[in-house]
């Protein structure tokens, strides 16, 4: 029998190893699965490599684990966003690397990634910085730089339901990377409101095959990092 | 707004989106920047259907909700809360940035640092040392996207030109812009450089001329409107 169902966070998020690239789920708060990142600071492997479109804000969630010192380096398009003040202190004082990615680039070279494809072409950022030191080919005249495919040991992502066997569907734009990210995963762990009986998600509307899925757990009621943070709260 | 108000003299803010909105066409895929961009959804002329695109995943997106409608987990790309429309839709990001490097978004309306005459654009950094760089899908968006509007003030608010012979600040993308809307003109980027199509009220030639880095001309638009 395929039953994905964890139990606890902490047994959700115990392997996660020192050095492990991680992706995490969210733009801005929209899908970031608050209570997974609490949970792998709770756990504390550290030397992280995460990808994330953003780095946090306030000092919780993402923004935590990052100011709990276990991110080495941060793959994303906008570390700077209102409120986020852990990663550029950091950043200012070369106490953590970060690799920018437009942010078109960062989600098709993490769907790449989990589609098998090693690398691929795309005009985006051709002509700028971020292009510099990356091959360049020219196909029908137009001049395209490669980007790798991503892929991470474990994605820690949020879904508004899901069953036993890891089929998912999202809440609006809280869906943003996380498809793409439990593609990219060795072990993708999602958090999601409501697990449900197999078969009682339509198999038209599932979003996520369960196939991409390896643990659940069912968070009813989840934290929102804006509402954490106009409490005034930090974590751990 | 304390733009706006510092100056009196040209466009305003929500005249610039206004006037920009008159370019949209009926039936088109439209991405919004963050900022001034963001306020041309209001001004779209009647009768034209337009559909939204913000880049975290959503298709038909609508207004700013009433307070106790909000969703955090319905947001735009500026992490702002908004609503769909009836007949949106939802995709995560690759499908959303397949709509934009795909070419499938019609109209992108974006901020500028500088644009240069060959319409480069420079939006995403300064290149200062301490500065903190973050392009957002800024790069996607000009790399992709057919037509690229700029919204933007004439000169910084330290009085230097935006529009320039060529960009000192790292680029977001070569030759990419379409046309920029400032607060004190319509200029296209043709293959001859900047061209005047239209001046903001009270705003003459010799005066946008003065506040530009490189030379303008005048388009045929503008030598219609003056003489007839």
């Amino acid at each position: 029998m395929i039953d994905q169902h964890i139990a606890s966070l902490n047994a959700a998020a115990a392997d996660i190893f020192d050095g492990a690239t991680v992706m995490i789920g969210g733009f801005g708060e929209a899908g970031s699965p608050i209570e997974l990142i609490h949970a792998l600071i709770d756990q504390g492997a550290r030397n992280l490599t995460v990808v994330n479109n953003n780095t946090g804000s306030g000092h919780v969630g993402l923004a935590a684990l990052i100011e709990n010192g276990q991110v080495g380096k941060m793959i994303c398009s906008y570390p700077r966003t209102v409120g986020s003040k852990v990663f550029p202190d950091l950043y200012r004082s070369g106490k953590i690397e970060l690799e920018l990615v437009p942010q078109g680039t960062l989600a098709e070279r993490i769907r790449a990634g989990g589609a098998g494809i090693p690398a691929f072409y795309t005009a985006t950022s051709v002509n700028t910085p971020l292009a510099e030191g990356k091959e360049l080919r020219n196909f029908a005249g137009r001049n395209y730089v490669m980007e790798y495919g991503l892929r991470a040991d474990f994605a820690l992502i949020k879904s508004e339901c899901a069953d036993r066997h890891g089929n998912l569907i999202y809440n609006k734009t809280a869906r943003n990377f996380a498809p793409i990210m439990a593609m990219a995963a060795e072990t993708t762990i999602v958090q999601t409101g409501a697990l449900l009986e197999v078969g009682s998600i339509d198999p038209e509307v599932i979003v996520t095959p369960g196939i991409f899925v390896n643990r659940i757990i069912e968070i009813a009621n989840p934290a929102q990092e804006s509402q954490l943070i106009a409490e005034g709260r930090s974590y751990p | 707004m304390s733009g706006a108000n510092k100056q009196n003299i040209g466009w305003s803010r929500e005249e610039m989106a206004k006037r920009t909105a008159l370019d949209i066409p009926d039936g088109c895929y439209v991405n919004l920047g963050i900022g001034i961009p963001e306020m041309v959804a209001q001004h779209v002329p009647d009768g034209r259907e337009v559909i939204y695109h913000t880049e975290n995943g959503l298709l038909g997106m609508g207004p700013a909700p009433a307070e106790d409608e909000i969703d955090p987990e319905l947001i735009n790309a500026g992490k702002k809360a908004v609503t769909a429309n009836p007949g949106a839709s939802f995709f995560h990001h690759a499908d959303s940035f397949a709509m934009i490097r795909g070419e499938h978004i019609d109209v992108c309306v974006l901020g500028a640092m500088q644009v240069s005459e060959q319409g480069d654009l420079a939006n995403w950094s300064t290149g200062e040392p301490d500065a903190i760089p973050a392009v957002g899908g800024a790069m996607d968006l000009v790399a992709g996207v057919k037509t690229i509007y700029i919204i933007t003030r004439h000169c910084t608010k330290e009085g230097e030109p935006k529009l320039v012979e060529s960009c000192s600040y790292p680029l977001t993308g070569k030759a990419v812009v379409n046309r920029i809307y400032t607060d004190l003109a319509v200029i296209n980027i043709t293959p001859g450089g900047f061209e005047i199509a239209e001046l903001a009220p009270g705003i003459s030639f010799d005066y946008v001329q003065q506040r530009t880095g490189c030379r303008l001309r005048v388009g045929p638009q503008l030598t219609a409107a003056v003489s007839g």
